[in-house]
């Protein structure tokens, strides 16, 4: 059943019905397992416990109260502000990736709720060119915010993104500004801020956004940090360590409150909205 | 820019005639006047046509002046504060006290090094986390006192390093960005060299961002550009191209306010000129600021980064 509000341009279903092989290899253990087992155990390998990877629409669902979904993503896409070429047009890579992944873009902004708590969710999908931050991201993100001011209800960012979009050139770099600025006027009002790090939170949305929550979580299997590996392997030269830029690596230097494993980051999630609930209530 | 090496060669010629015209009984006044016609022309000529990358070779350029150099000719009293009170002092990140104009003013900017020592020193301008809490630090500072900040963006990016990132460098950027985009204090950013990324955008959220003509300003290097989306580390000049990293485009973009001049060839070639470009900028959007109410600065600033970002808007179905 689709949980999506229906929109021309937004066609997002969960059960996605272009794979119809029943059997999956765990890139981990090697195991063959049965896909549905997989799913239904939240993307986690039945056999070994490895994570794969989710996408926003199945995070979603992971999180949130059945049937309580509701789109709220602005109705924006891509444009194409630097006529940017690579190995092809910007906006050819786009539409491609529209095409694959079923989504507008790199996010989704929905209103749910957890526990029958309401919540203004942000959810980012890596399949969307690495899940990174250009304009759209950034707007939608902001937006995001804005609507949890609005209807005073704790924001839920989940982070799935390399960092800045670089074919939207610094218009994908003012949008670290952006998103860091908006957050500002949240604090100001007192809503809420929960971050989710996922696989992975790196660059330009490590270095903004993900990093500005009242209380930061990881989850289990996370990639955190700014410059990648071989960035810093080619300009330092540096010998790096074996959990450098992991979850515990983070969680050991203070920059996270917690690190959480899937399938307990719902209840996790709804123990921090609930404690912020009865917060505001005291005062 | 190979060309320049002719400029080079033509101009250490002129010096040899010269020195020859003191020699009695040779006059060579007129060979000397047509090479240095010449120069002239070619220089204009190699100059007035500059491609992205060339302009990148420039914002790079060894003998351009850094930060420190404009702390210390373009304001007078620069009194420089060390350290993060916590980790450390990072010598790639500058702050200080100064006057400009005679008004006092808080500054500060990336650093690189003239030496291989002195880099070594300063981390060849790339600030570590200890940096930018240094200039959280300052920037609080400022506030406080109600000090106008100049902050000037000269770095190839924050020091990528396991120290860095052992330091949370992502959360001190994160952190810097929103402490910047609501300090009630005015603050003016000139790029005076590379803007790279993130480590430079650190320090370059303000009210007015100006930028030197031959300076840069982009989410990544033409080379981490080139290596990651052509996977060709040779196509950084298409790659500088597409970026639109210079200060003339990001002008254009709207993406900055000002754009200030520099003399023929760069900044390198005429530094009192440069110095003076600056100061009088500086000191003119300063004044503008001067009188704007704090909560209206602040809101100013507030729309101008909420508006940025270039997407299409589909009909609703």
């Amino acid at each position: 059943m689709p949980i999506f509000r229906d929109r021309e341009y937004l066609r997002v279903e969960l059960e996605k019905s272009q794979d119809e092989s029943l059997w999956m290899q765990c890139k981990a253990c090697g195991e063959l397992v049965f896909k549905r087992r997989v799913r239904e155990n939240n993307n986690i390998c039945p056999n070994c416990g490895e994570y794969f990877f989710l996408t926003a629409p199945e995070r979603i669902e992971s999180l949130i109260d059945e049937g309580t979904f509701v789109d709220i993503s602005q109705p924006i896409v891509a444009g194409d502000p630097l006529g940017f070429v690579d190995s092809k047009p910007y906006p050819e890579r786009i539409e491609a990736v529209q095409e694959r992944t079923g989504l507008p873009s790199a996010i989704l902004i929905a209103t749910a709720e957890m526990d029958e708590m309401a919540v203004l969710m942000a959810v980012m999908d890596f399949r969307f060119v690495g899940g990174s931050m250009g304009s759209v991201v950034g707007e939608q993100m902001c937006y995001g915010m804005e609507q949890a001011m609005e209807r005073g209800i704790p924001f839920i960012l989940i982070s799935s993104s390399g960092g800045a979009r670089i074919q939207e050139g610094m218009y994908s770099l003012m949008q670290m500004a952006k998103t860091a600025a908006v957050r500002e006027r949240l604090a100001a009002r007192h809503v809420p801020f929960i971050s989710v790090m996922a696989y992975p939170t790196t660059g330009g949305v490590q270095a903004s956004i993900a990093s500005l929550g009242d209380i930061i979580i990881a989850e289990r299997g996370a990639l955190i940090g700014f410059a990648g590996r071989r960035v810093i392997r080619d300009t330092t030269g540096e010998d790096l360590p074996a959990n450098f830029q992991t979850d515990t690596f983070a969680f050991e230097r203070g920059f996270i409150d917690r690190v959480v494993n899937r399938e307990n980051l719902r209840g996790e999630l709804i123990h921090v909205v609930r404690f912020f609930q009865r917060a505001e209530k005291r005062d | 820019m190979s060309d320049e090496r002719t400029l080079d060669l033509l101009e250490a010629k002129i010096r040899e005639l010269q020195e020859l015209n003191k020699i009695d009984g040779m006059d060579l006044h007129a060979e000397i006047t047509k090479l240095e016609a010449k120069l002239e022309d070619l220089r204009v000529a190699l100059y007035a046509d500059l491609s992205d990358w060339d302009r990148v070779k420039i914002a790079r350029h060894a003998k351009r002046p850094y930060a420190c150099d404009y702390f210390e000719n373009v304001f007078t009293d620069f009194y420089e504060l060390h350290g993060d009170r916590f980790a450390g002092d990072d010598r790639a990140l500058v702050t200080g006290l100064a006057r400009l104009d005679n008004k006092p003013v808080v500054v500060m900017g990336q650093q690189k090094g003239r030496s291989t020592e002195e880099n070594k020193e300063r981390f060849f301008g790339m600030p570590r986390p200890q940096g930018y809490r240094k200039a959280q630090r300052i920037l609080r500072l400022a506030e406080r006192f109600d000090l106008p900040v100049i902050s000037l963006v000269d770095t190839a990016g924050a020091y990528p390093g396991l120290e860095s990132e052992s330091g949370n460098i992502g959360g001190a950027i994160a952190q810097n960005l929103a402490l910047m985009s609501h300090l009630r204090v005015p603050i003016v950013v000139c790029v005076v060299g590379e803007g790279g990324s993130g480590g430079a955008l650190a320090i370059g959220v303000g009210d007015r961002i100006l930028m030197l003509e031959n300076a840069t300003f982009s989410v990544i290097s033409p080379e981490g550009a080139a290596a990651i989306l052509w996977k060709d580390k040779e196509r950084i000049r298409e790659a500088a191209e597409a970026l639109q990293l210079t200060a003339g485009k990001l002008l254009e973009l709207g993406l900055i306010d000002e754009v200030i001049p520099e003399p023929l060839g760069g900044a390198h070639k005429d530094w009192p000129s440069v110095f003076e470009s600056v100061r009088t900028a500086l000191i003119r959007h300063i004044d503008q600021m001067e009188s704007i109410p704090r909560d209206q600065l602040v809101e100013s600033r507030y729309l101008r980064y909420r508006g940025i970002g270039e997407f299409r808007t589909l009909a609703e179905a």
